[in-house]
């Protein structure tokens, strides 16, 4: 029986045919939608811009400062502000300094994507169960996909630079901060949320007042992890265009300098370090209220 | 009839998939027991009628699952009944439109939970002015309302502490303040003490009533523990499987039982403490002895007449007779119920 010695599989012709119509059909709709699409995003480009500027061009002890600023304010931990400005000091003295405010702009951008799409997703999961079942699987692929495959048709659609690359960070960091989001609107104890029912509460008043105050722990959590998630894109962000410490890490790659790539990598490091430490804190800080007094 | 000011009528409450199916069953009288084996429903509520007079303490009382809390959060609506309706001041609360509901909620009805429902990241002189925040007032003007009420459960000098950091028996004043603060003329009581130790749980009961002989608001507090359905109800209702198998006063369900079930509730209570000596009242002119009030209880009696050495007491009522108690009726209404259970009982 041929059937079990060979798979049962397409002919190859239609199989061609099949994935040329796919091509097709998605480069008809670039043509068309192309443009209109990229324009869509241009306010995300001129912002990314103007922040890429604000910190190349505003004098380094400046930029400096305003780091050591929102780190103390962030953690109000000296040890932590202190590490932050000698780390800055050495990524600066071994010249990266320009590579890695690019990497913080657009770390930033994405940050505040990502919180300003990711959180309404959540809340919304966390309103209807329909909600949930739909984007809990679409979550779930944006997270596994390898991410050169989203890539394709990003890179078709937008071409090469900034804001295809934002944009793939986005896709791939979005994921915890709207889990999280749902995750902790959730876990708001049933009885605080009936007493403020019974109190009266509008939806609003119950949403801004009681859930999200409430799930503010866990959204710093998955703040926190979309910002690590984007900060490990930030080199397959660079094959696309995006400037930064991606771009010596790629060019250590194709050339084997090994100093370059590993100066780089720790760098990247560095900020993923006190991204992670200065928004723990402040989390932290966050609860403080469910401690007992000592 | 305008003294009502909740009526509870026909009111059934069945939970599963498709309760208005199973109405017409549960009305036939279906046993909870049946309808969950045969129909997977449960059966919360079984025809429930309680009429509540304002000003009153209205005391509901059953053992776990018999329904307590699903009635009580029919009040407010914050359970939707199956069946029957609610009158609250002769309105109908359940056909109410969502805004309506929600003033009646900010306004009228204020709720005290057995797990305190307080806002954990909320300071108590927040957590007590929140039902005000709520409705819209401004918070320093909230914030100075709620400091009286703050004051007046004891908890000054704890404005600016998180529930959190304090004892339970506090929380439960946090609790009871904030459902004080919006001036709501009824009180809905979860089994509001029942977290709490004996002692604070008798302090709590305290407070509650010095508020209420100054706030005269009416009240429906639910609860498990008979000896404060006695402390505190001018009026108990008894829930078993959803249904009211008596109502009536805490004398009235004392002297005449309705059931077993109400029976077996009642056997373990100190009856000296309860009954008035109303409730033994003759009158023989052979009994002479000590003026008494007529609502003094049984217990107190007991020691005056005993202490003066005379065979009974008089009792007066606005300064004048209206019978007489000999101390063998009093010894023989403590002890009626000793027929059918252990002696060791009656007093514990
Ligand atoms: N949402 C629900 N779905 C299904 N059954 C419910 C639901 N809520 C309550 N019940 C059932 O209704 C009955 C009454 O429950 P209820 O919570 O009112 O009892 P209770 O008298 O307050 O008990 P407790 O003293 O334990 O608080 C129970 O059998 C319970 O299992
Ligand atoms: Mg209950």
């Amino acid at each position: 029986m041929s059937l079990f010695a060979e798979f049962p599989k397409m002919g190859r012709a239609e199989l061609r045919d099949f994935k040329k119509g796919i091509d097709e059909s998605f480069k008809d709709f670039t043509r068309d939608y192309g443009e209109a699409i990229e324009h869509f995003f241009d306010p995300l480009l001129y912002f990314l811009v103007w922040l890429e500027r604000l910190f190349l061009n505003s004098p380094w002890p400046i930029v400096m400062t305003a780091i050591a600023i929102l780190v103390y304010f962030g953690s109000r931990s000296l040890k932590l502000t202190f590490g932050a400005i000698l780390a800055f000091l050495v990524i600066g003295y071994l010249d990266m300094w320009e590579d890695t405010m690019a990497t913080l702009a657009i770390i930033s951008v994405a940050t505040i994507v990502c919180i300003s799409v990711g959180i309404p997703i959540g809340i919304l999961m966390a309103r209807s169960n329909r909600a949930q079942t739909l984007i809990t699987p679409i979550l779930d692929v944006m997270q596994t996909i390898p991410s050169f495959v989203y890539l394709i048709p990003v890179v078709m659609l937008l071409g090469i630079g900034k804001v295809p690359g934002l944009l793939a960070v986005c896709i791939y960091a979005i994921p915890p901060i709207v889990r999280l989001t749902n995750l902790g609107i959730r876990l708001v104890d049933k009885d605080v949320m009936e007493a403020s029912e019974a109190f009266g509460a509008s939806y609003s008043q119950k949403l801004l007042g009681v859930q999200i105050p409430l799930a503010l722990p866990n959204i710093f959590a998955g703040v926190n992890q979309t910002i690590m998630m984007a900060l490990s894109m930030v080199v397959i962000a660079s094959m696309i265009g995006v400037k930064g410490l991606g771009v010596p890490v790629l060019r250590a790659i194709s050339n084997q300098y090994l100093a370059l790539g590993v100066m780089n990598g720790l760098a990247i490091v560095v900020l993923a370090i006190l991204f992670d430490r200065v928004s723990q804190k402040f989390g932290k800080r966050l609860q403080a209220h469910t401690e007992s007094m000592k | 009839m305008s003294d009502i000011k909740v009526a509870i009528k026909d009111l059934y409450k069945i939970f599963g998939s498709n309760p208005a199916s199973m109405i017409e069953k549960v009305k036939n009288g279906i046993s909870k027991t049946d309808l969950l084996e045969n129909f997977g429903h449960v059966l919360g509520l079984d025809n429930v009628n309680i009429e509540v007079k304002k000003s009153q303490l209205q005391v509901i009382m059953g053992l776990s699952g018999s329904g307590k809390s699903t009635l009580i959060r029919h009040i407010n609506r914050l359970i939707e009944p199956t069946a029957g309706s609610i009158l609250v001041d002769g309105e109908n609360i359940l056909s109410m439109s969502q805004a309506d509901l929600r003033n009646f909620r900010r306004s009228k009805a204020s709720m005290v939970f057995q797990k305190f429902g307080l806002l954990p990241h909320r300071k108590v002189i927040e957590n007590v002015s929140y039902g005000l925040t709520i409705q819209g007032i401004n918070k320093q003007e909230a914030f100075e309302k709620s400091n009286q009420w703050i004051e007046s459960v004891g908890l000054s000098g704890f404005e600016n502490h998180y529930p959190a950091q304090l004892s339970g028996g506090m929380q439960q004043r946090v609790g009871l303040a904030r459902a004080l603060a919006t001036d709501a003329d009824i009180l809905l009581m979860d089994e509001a003490f029942s977290a709490l130790d004996p002692l604070i749980r008798s302090d709590m009961q305290d407070v509650l009533l010095s508020l209420q002989e100054k706030l005269h608001k009416t009240i429906i507090f639910i609860t498990h523990d008979l000896d404060e359905a006695l402390k505190l109800g001018d009026n108990i209702a008894i829930l078993r499987d959803g249904a009211v198998i008596q109502s009536g006063t805490a004398e009235n369900i004392i002297l005449h039982p309705a059931d077993d079930y109400v029976t077996d509730f009642i056997k373990d209570i100190n009856k000296a403490r309860v009954l008035k000596v109303s409730s033994v009242m003759t009158n023989k002119d052979s009994v002479q002895g000590p003026e008494i009030q007529d609502t003094v209880i049984i217990e107190d009696a007991l020691q005056i007449v005993s202490q003066s050495g005379s065979n009974g007491a008089v009792i007066v009522k606005d300064g004048k007779k209206i019978g007489t108690v000999s101390l063998a009726d009093m010894i023989m209404a403590i002890a009626r119920s000793t027929k059918n259970t252990d002696s060791d009982t009656v007093y514990r």
